[in-house]
């Protein structure tokens, strides 16, 4: 049967890849919106996980309101880069240094 | 090895490939369709879980609906264009190292001695006339009335701004522009024409009497 450090362990690495995506990522947005939904699934599958192995629904439900949140966060995240590829022209990540930073 | 264990380590292994090439991938359009495919490996260990309603919504507002909005995006936006610059490993050795130690340690943490069948043993079965479905709907509905009301609303805000955003007319859309403005000229707004006088009027005799 499976454990659920085998479940933890799928769901940490997934998180590790989107780490990594985000730190590396030196190109454009769009990958670095895609690794932060990575995350996101890795998150669900650890709350989906010990809901299950606690047998307390009260997990699924958070992952419910969690896929709400990364819904709308994905929607205005790209409806922000299409008004900055209007403006800019670019979606280089080097090139978006508007703010000096 | 159970029929369940080779599937999760399929459907697990399928994942994790799957998003490697997501943060590999030079094309944003690959790295969409392989995100897609690590929505539905997950979707399937989910469904292991026993979370149906849960792997459903997955690959119907995920793969069917977010996953479509990323595709139509990129495409709008002039891939040719965006994959063009290559060189995006900047520091990677670093970057690399710092995500293993943090993968290692987390690795290390969820060990199966600390969370492993004899911690945690499977729970048992809840029977045939068990609905996933019912028992996430009844708490949601009754405890968890208000939060949800309270994701509808910020979905509504989602829209809202979405489209506020991207919709602009910029037809209408008036806006100073000040090198224009101190660039101009006396002789671009005031045109000075010469021209002959009048040629003067009589005074009318006949008025008078």
């Amino acid at each position: 049967m499976i454990s659920l450090s085998q479940y933890l362990i799928v769901a940490a690495l997934l998180f590790g890849i989107g780490m990594a995506g985000i730190i590396i990522n030196r190109k454009n947005i769009i990958i670095l919106l895609m690794s932060i939904e990575l995350i996101l699934l890795a998150v669900n599958t650890n709350f989906i996980a010990f809901s299950y192995f606690l047998d307390n629904v009260v997990g699924q439900i958070f992952v419910f309101f969690i896929l709400t949140v990364a819904a709308a966060e994905a929607a205005i995240g790209l409806a922000i880069m299409v008004v900055l590829f209007r403006k800019r022209g670019t979606l280089e990540v080097q090139d978006l240094d508007l703010l000096k930073g | 090895m159970t029929a369940l264990q080779i599937i999760f380590y399929i459907l697990s292994s399928f994942a994790v490939f799957s998003a490697l090439m997501v943060v590999a991938s030079s094309n944003p359009v690959r790295g969409a369709l392989f995100l897609v495919l690590t929505f539905f490996c997950m979707a399937g260990i989910w469904l292991l879980l026993h979370a149906e309603f849960l792997a459903l919504i997955l690959m119907l507002v995920y793969v069917g609906a977010v996953m479509t909005l990323f595709l139509f995006v990129v495409m709008m936006l002039s891939v040719s264009r965006l994959s063009l610059k290559e060189g995006f490993v900047r520091f990677l050795p670093i970057n690399v190292l710092i995500v293993l130690l943090i993968v290692g340690l987390a690795i290390m943490v969820l060990s199966p001695e600390r969370f492993g069948l004899l911690q945690m043993p499977i729970p048992m079965d809840k029977g045939v006339d068990y609905s996933n479905t019912m028992s996430l709907g009844m708490q949601l509905y009754t405890e968890y009335a208000y939060p949800f009301e309270i994701a509808a609303v910020l979905l509504l805000t989602a829209i809202i701004a979405a489209i506020t955003l991207t919709h602009g007319d910029r037809k209408k859309h008036k806006s100073q522009k000040i090198s224009a403005q101190i660039a101009v000229r006396a002789k671009d707004r005031v045109r000075l024409v010469k021209m002959n006088s009048e040629p003067k009027l009589k005074p009318n005799n006949s008025a008078g009497q």
